[in-house]
């Protein structure tokens, strides 16, 4: 297996375990919604219950994530997170509360209280889910760095019309992505929201907050739609980066990213549609009818259209970590990849993924079963 | 905050050594807390698992009860684990972008396997472990039980190779047209013995801690004449546990010791205070005489009982092999083949100053000049490393710090052997409620074990030190280049966070301590 080959399987990886993430993030879209949802604290032990027993998973998969980029992309790992450092000290902040967060929310003796550790949650779940779509913005837009492979020199915000935020600009720097930065976050934001409610609506028993759950499903996903059609809209008609497959000079080219949806038979275009015809369909079967196969039909919907943002940003001849400061020191998935050996590796390690969903999958299986009245007042609970 | 804020944005990394001692106080700080509880996880995760299958091969409810009280500690104690754990991941990339950049190739590799073998696992039966007991069958529960506990100690197996490879880095090469290291054979690296040993220590090490959780909590109970058959129960378990890992403990202290020396002479000598390098090296238990320096030959360096030979039995498991001391190490010993520090840097040089010109060469497509600094590089690239020390002392690490902190773990080592030994034989005559101050001294045995596992890692980092990989790449080179306040005011965040957190921990897992096993009195 060549290692150009090697290159392109490991972007599939990272933009499965992306789709993953982002299926998984219902629960930081159940967090961000859980005020609204619970009005006394029956309900509230119905919400965090639910999505309680869950959290992990959504971690794991954000851990997973990090570790296949380090291991696959390890360029990516230091230019990014060594570059848009508060982006991702933030980011984490986030996740580290999150993880007591549900554990501690109900304990005697918590010291800062029911209130904090929900505000914690609530706090993962929305600023949390608004920069890493900021962050994933970055990957069509760019970031303000210059990397020298050879001294290791990486300096960050080194555009002279750039602001330098270690980060933090991606959200503030108008000329240069923030608006579609922004409105990625915020899509992804309403998005998660919109599966966070239907999960609530696919594993609760109690009657009066399924209701509020369609019914937040269903604005969530009105005020959704705009932010989708808007990045949708941007991204085909942006300045895309360009990379020449035979210099691997990098150029910004208009209409870049149209071009590569429609490259190769459009499969990205149609991984892109399918996902989105199916998202419709899950939140009409599970906001307007109620249907608790809505949850599913949805989130199957978001893993594809997922899957097809982050392989237009990877494959078809694309910088997957522009730089807007310096455009040669762009990331490509050749030049911030692991070595031959390296990849090969981990493309064995790889055939374990299969067992691991199959794990995963039968584990969610046995505990299928709706959080009822029994598993509200049990002493375990959160 | 406008000052923060202009500070942030200014790139000139003004204060190269500012920011790596900031973001090595950062790892040390996150680390350590991060260590408080993971060893009980690794630990409890297993003897919780033992526990229940007590209950599934029994069922009596008695041990269902017990199981439930030590499985709710274990997750108030799992939450803080988890949410510390994942700062580390992180920090590779924020404060340790040059780490990452040159050592990702190799390193990134069993963080990814980590995840996939040993998160998920977690993950996935932790939560029917914990939630299950109505749900599934007993029979799947108690499965779901062990795959948690086989789960994060897996978890530990692959921190631990990608720890074992900055001690001892292995299955690697530099590669000069990418100026990083890459891997060239993963078995090396996942099977050296430096990994298992560590892994096989680290292991023992926290089953022990678990083990004086467990004592030290049931000691309390009996003190106090609280749930006594409930404190019985569980402080045999805790005793016998002890027992077996503080022998397990001597011995695969004892393989450690000897890959250390072997493969880490500047950290063995650290440790044992070792100046000038002998045939048939002593030990010397006591207190490194302070006003000693890297260079004098003649001044006692230990001042303390000796055990004559030790060192060497230790290191080369042969009464009078040849350990190498702190002075041989940095001015060589031409009798047994050490080159002089000086002479490592010289060469390591001559590597980087190679790799530099076979790209100029590169760049006018020089193939013939090319060609030669490859050979070159390749020829010196084993000291590529040292051609970045400033100072030949540097390849030293602070004695002191690593001096006492070996000592400290020795000796509650050896004090666990013996107590527990005693303990064990007043369990089997059921005599433990006889004598209060052994029960006294049970009670505190968490935190010794908490002084020894700490001192074991501060031995074996500092240690490591000047080194991110031992040998390879330099500390000072391994940071990102940032301007000091971002990594200052990211250390204070998480300080904040880490007091609050600790303190909540600690009063939750009080409180339930103080509510004891009769919350779980319903399942008896």
């Amino acid at each position: 297996m060549t290692h150009s080959v090697l290159q392109h399987y490991w972007w599939f990886i990272i933009s499965l375990l992306g789709a993953m993430l982002v299926f998984m993030m219902f629960v930081q879209g159940g967090q961000s919604l859980a005020m609204q949802l619970a009005k006394d604290e029956e309900e509230e032990k119905y919400v965090y219950n639910s999505l309680g027993r869950k959290w992990e998973l959504g971690f794991t998969v954000l851990v997973m994530f990090g570790g296949a980029l380090y291991a696959a992309f390890p360029l990516f790992y230091s230019v990014s997170f060594g570059g848009a450092y508060w982006v991702w000290y933030i980011i984490l902040f986030s996740f580290v509360v999150q993880a007591v967060g549900y554990e501690y929310r109900t304990k005697p003796d918590n010291i800062l209280g029911k209130k904090v550790y929900q505000g914690f949650l609530y706090f993962n779940g929305f600023i949390g889910t608004i920069l890493l779509g900021v962050a994933v913005g970055t990957f069509f837009t760019g970031s303000n760095f210059s990397v020298n492979g050879i001294t290791r020199e990486l300096t960050w915000g080194v555009a002279k019309d750039g602001i330098n935020l270690r980060g933090l600009e991606a959200a503030i720097s108008f000329n240069h992505g923030a608006l579609f930065n922004l409105i990625f976050g915020l899509m992804l934001l309403f998005l998660v929201r919109v599966t966070g409610a239907l999960w609530v609506n696919n594993n609760i028993t109690n009657e009066a907050v399924k209701e509020k759950a369609q019914k937040l499903a269903k604005i969530n996903f009105f005020i959704l739609l705009p932010f989708l059609l808007a990045m949708l809209i941007m991204l085909v008609t942006m300045k895309g980066y360009f990379v020449d497959p035979k210099t691997q000079v990098v150029s910004l080219v208009d209409g870049h990213y149209l071009n590569s949806l429609l490259a190769g038979g459009a499969y990205k275009l149609i991984i892109l549609l399918i996902g989105a015809v199916t998202f419709v369909y899950g939140v009409f079967a599970g906001a307007f009818q109620g249907k608790r196969i809505g949850f599913w039909i949805a989130n199957v919907g978001v893993l594809f259209v997922v899957l097809a943002i982050f392989m237009t940003a990877g494959y078809g001849n694309s910088a997957f970590y522009p730089s807007y400061a310096d455009l040669q020191s762009s990331l490509t998935i050749q030049n911030a990849s692991g070595s031959l050996v390296g990849l090969r590796t981990m493309f064995y390690v790889s055939f374990a993924i299969p067992f691991v969903l199959l794990e995963v999958g039968y584990t969610w299986y046995v505990m299928r079963k709706p959080i009822n009245k029994e598993d509200v007042e049990d002493k375990h609970a959160y | 905050m406008e000052h923060f804020l202009a500070t942030v944005a200014t790139d000139a990394v003004a204060n190269v050594s500012g920011v790596v001692n900031w973001a090595r106080a950062q790892f040390a700080m996150t680390i350590i807390f991060h260590f408080l509880f993971v060893p009980i996880t690794l630990g409890m995760s297993v003897l919780v698992a033992i526990m229940q299958t007590m209950y599934y091969k029994t069922g009596k409810k008695e041990w269902k009860a017990t199981t439930k009280f030590w499985q709710k500690l274990l997750a108030i104690n799992v939450a803080i684990g988890i949410a510390t754990g994942i700062i580390h991941e992180f920090e590779f990339g924020t404060n340790w972008s040059n780490y990452s950049w040159v050592m990702g190739d190799v390193f990134g590799a069993p963080l990814a396997i980590e995840g996939i073998f040993a998160f998920f696992m977690e993950a996935s039966f932790g939560v029917v472990s914990l939630f299950g007991w109505k749900r599934v069958g007993k029979r799947f529960h108690l499965f779901s039980t062990w795959m948690f506990a086989i789960g994060t100690n897996l978890s530990g197996l692959w921190i631990i190779v990608a720890n074992s490879f900055m001690q001892h880095p292995s299955g690697y090469k530099l590669n000069i047209e990418t100026a990083r290291a890459e891997m060239v054979d993963f078995s090396r690296i996942a099977l050296q013995p430096k990994a298992i040993d560590t892994f096989l220590h680290q292991m023992s090490s926290a089953y022990m801690l678990s083990a004086t959780f467990m004592i030290t909590i049931s000691a309390y109970y009996l003190l106090r004449k609280r749930h006594i058959t409930f404190a019985k129960r569980s402080i045999a378990v805790g005793i016998t546990f002890a027992l077996l890992n503080a022998y397990f403990l001597f011995l695969v202290g004892d393989m450690q010791a000897a890959t250390v020396t072997n493969m880490q002479p500047t950290k063995m000598a650290a440790a044992e205070g070792l100046f000038k390098g002998e045939e048939g090296a002593p030990i010397v238990m006591g207190m490194l005489n302070p006003s000693i320096k890297i260079g004098d030959n003649d001044k006692t360096a230990v001042f303390g009982i000796p055990f004559p030979k030790g060192l060497s039995l230790l290191g080369k498991h042969s009464l009078n092999a040849f350990i190498p001391g702190i002075n041989d190490l940095v001015y060589g010993n031409k009798k047994y083949g050490i080159l002089p520090a000086k002479e490592l840097m010289k060469r390591g040089k001559v590597a980087i100053d190679a790799m530099y010109a076979y790209h100029a060469a590169k760049k006018i497509k020089n193939t013939s000049e090319m060609k030669k600094q490859k050979d070159i590089f390749e020829k010196h690239s084993k000291y590529f490393g040292y051609g970045h020390l400033k100072n030949e002392k540097d390849i030293i690490p602070p004695i002191s710090t690593v001096f006492y902190s070996f000592h400290i773990m020795v000796g509650i080592g050896s004090f666990f052997m013996l107590f527990f030994l005693f303990m064990y034989v007043k369990v089997r005559k059921n005599q433990i409620l006889e004598n209060k101050l052994f029960l006294k001294i049970s009670s505190i045995t968490l935190w010794l074990s908490y002084i020894g596992i700490v001192t074991g890692w501060t031995m074996a980092e500092v240690g490591r030190q000047p080194w991110t990989v031992f040998g390879v790449l330099p500390t000072s080179k391994s940071a990102t280049p940032i301007h000091l306040t971002n990594v200052k005011a990211t250390f204070f965040i998480f300080l904040t966070l880490f007091v609050i957190l600790g303190f909540a921990e600690l009063k939750m897992m009080l409180k339930q301590i103080k509510l004891g096993p009769d919350s779980h009195e319903e399942e008896v």
